[in-house]
């Protein structure tokens, strides 16, 4: 047992000083990509924690907007530095979604889907319509970048080392939470419900607290995002890009930890790749979730267990012939 | 109608905010034919196959670029145009259901992924047929205005598209209510177990709800086409729209549908018309989410318990 974990551990660290050194040598516009996809790990990751409980919600990348203002706001109107307007994101971000529990969890299901969908178009058009604080659809720009001794965070190699800080902080946490027995209580809500609730357990808590705490986490990721850009608009967080946070986790795999986050960065990379095919891109990414949910249901982490299946069947059939 | 002229001084003002209002009872009338027919096919392929299929609007897109594409680019007779339009929809319908729903039966969330895979790629096609550029127009091919006691303005175009929307919702009335077919799909739709022990197909059931569902979206898009902007994205407020409409009226009723589309539609104008569209989707998504909490069932849905 101590042997995986001192094993995992080392792996971990590897890739974490991987990660550290990348940058280096990397070209100007590919550590931007990079930035933002150690931001959009933290989204799926969060997500994954909203969809534990079997709900799949359509108002997470809203969530990650209701965070990416807030921290705006503050910042700008405000004057907090981006220490404080942080933080102040995912509260911001759980706080709204401590709200709309109220509405959206006396709904399950493909109603509960529907109903996050509509909640969250709604606020999305309200940053567009009301103009006085959200600056309609060109949203707020020229949004300070943090501060912290004489360090430039314009540039995008600190800025990736302070989002690599936070966000590898935050998957601990998202794990811990999940290994935890909350965690353990929201598997057995979504797939016992019932059970769950015959010894005791109240499963409207326990969605609620699933939902606010992955809210809580994407409006970090959102302030994350938006303080490196200096601008939002409502387009960044539309239902373009909630589909896109459903295919990386749906793709790369939603019964495990790091299936999401394997299914952001290949699909990104992949993505990254097809960039000279401008205008085809999302026609192949919709081609690539057809195939995966028909193909590999389970999604890219149990693609080493299959092709195993598959060779030792092989292998299997040798011996008798 | 004492509210608009809440805000006319005198009695000139009052005639004409009374005129706006009765334009604006027409105006969405004639729009709730589109949602109805946008709305009808949604509400037939969550009832018999319970797929959300989130590449509807897009479905109705695809119906606006065929007459886009064969009358304002090749001049091909405007009521051609609708029948191939029509025909181009209800394939891509019956290959989605052949090739992605049916494999996905058991699994409503993997059908709903797969609808929105499509909804990608129709929509890269659409950009690939019509390229990047601004919306797309097609000038009306029914010119002229028809003048109700000298003030009403209804344009032939749309008269006759609500003419035509009423004539498919007819249609389809008839369909489900009075042949072998129309019961059998209403049997699937409630039962799909005993519905296959009285001997009924399913698979082919599935085929033609789907079949028809995209008919009626196709038909949406086509007779949209010369009112509206044409491009790419535009199934997304036709979704928006279908979602809501299905929701306030009932999930899986038709009836319901059709009624709360005639209402969306008149409050949809008149939101748009006294304050501003995005006003107008902002409270028809709030009324949704309260539909949903206080009625789930909508305005003629039926209870299921689980």
């Amino acid at each position: 047992m101590s042997g995986i974990v001192i094993r995992n551990a080392v792996a971990l660290s590897i890739l974490l000083i991987a990660l550290a050194i990348l940058p280096h040598y990397l070209k100007y516009h590919h550590q931007d990509f990079l930035i933002f996809l150690v931001v959009n790990v933290l989204v799926v990751v969060s997500y994954r924690l909203v969809t534990l409980t079997g709900e799949w919600s359509l108002i997470h990348a809203v969530m990650m907007g209701v965070g990416a203002y807030a921290s705006a706001l503050l910042s700008k109107h405000l004057g907090l530095s981006f220490w404080i307007s942080f933080p102040l994101a995912g509260v911001t971000a759980a706080i709204v979604a401590a709200l709309l529990c109220f509405p959206l969890f006396r709904m399950t299901q493909f109603y509960f889907l529907i109903g996050s969908f509509a909640a969250g178009e709604a606020i999305r058009l309200s940053w567009i319509h009301f103009i006085k604080p959200f600056g309609g659809t060109s949203g707020i720009s020229a949004i300070p970048s943090p501060e912290l001794l004489d360090i430039d965070f314009l540039e995008p190699i600190p800025y990736f080392y302070l989002v690599l800080i936070i966000v590898t902080i935050c998957l601990f946490l998202l794990f811990r939470i999940e290994k935890s027995r909350i965690g353990l209580t929201l598997h057995a809500v979504h797939w016992k419900a019932p059970l769950a609730e015959s010894i005791g357990v109240n499963t409207w808590n326990y969605r609620s607290l699933a939902f606010i705490t992955g809210s809580f986490f994407v409006g970090l990721a959102g302030a994350l995002k938006v303080h490196y850009i200096g601008t939002v608009t409502p387009k960044q967080f539309d239902i373009g890009f909630m589909v896109f946070i459903l295919i990386w986790v749906i793709v790369g795999g939603y019964r495990t930890f790091y299936g999401a986050i394997l299914g952001a960065v290949v699909l990104s990379v992949l993505d990254e790749m097809f960039r000279e095919f401008d205008e085809l891109r999302p026609a192949i990414y919709g081609a690539i979730l057809i195939f995966s949910i028909l193909y590999l249901p389970a999604g890219l982490e149990s693609l080493p267990q299959r092709l195993k299946g598959v060779f030792s069947r092989k292998s299997g059939q040798m011996e008798q012939t | 109608m004492i509210l608009p002229s809440f805000f006319a001084d005198s009695f000139y003002e009052t005639i004409l905010a009374l005129e706006l209002f009765l334009q604006s009872i027409v105006n969405g009338t004639i729009q709730s034919g589109f949602f109805a027919l946008a709305a009808v096919g949604l509400v037939l392929i969550f009832g018999v196959m319970g797929v959300v299929n989130f590449a509807h609007g897009e479905l109705v897109m695809v119906g606006a670029y065929t007459v886009w594409f064969l009358h304002a680019q090749h001049s091909t007779p405007f009521l051609i145009t609708i029948v191939i339009a029509i025909l181009v929809v209800t394939v891509i319908g019956i290959l989605m259901e052949k090739f992605l729903f049916r494999p996905m039966r058991d699994d409503p969330l993997g059908g709903l992924i797969c609808s929105i895979g499509v909804l990608f790629i129709l929509q890269v096609l659409a950009t690939l047929v019509g390229g990047d550029g601004p919306s797309k127009q097609v000038p009306p091919p029914f010119e002229g205005t028809m003048v109700l006691f000298e003030f009403l303005r209804i344009p032939y175009q749309r008269l006759f598209s609500i003419a035509v929307s009423v004539a498919a919702l007819g249609l389809l009335w008839h369909f489900l209510t009075h042949t072998k077919l129309g019961w059998a799909l209403r049997a699937v739709s409630q039962d799909r177990e005993a519905a296959s022990l009285q001997g009924i197909n399913s698979n082919r059931i599935s085929m033609i709800a789907i079949a028809v569902g995209a008919a009626m979206a196709g038909l949406a898009g086509a007779l949209m086409a010369p009112l509206t902007n044409i491009n790419p994205h535009m199934g997304h407020n036709v979704i928006i729209t279908a979602f809501i409409v299905t929701i306030v009226g009932g999930v899986g009723s038709l009836s319901g549908a059709v009624i709360a589309s005639v209402l969306y539609a008149l409050f949809h104008t008149f939101v748009t018309t006294y304050f501003n569209g995005t006003v107008a989707t902002i409270s028809g998504l709030l009324i949704m989410v309260l539909v949903l909490i206080v009625r789930p069932t909508g305005i003629m849905g039926h209870r299921v318990s689980e």
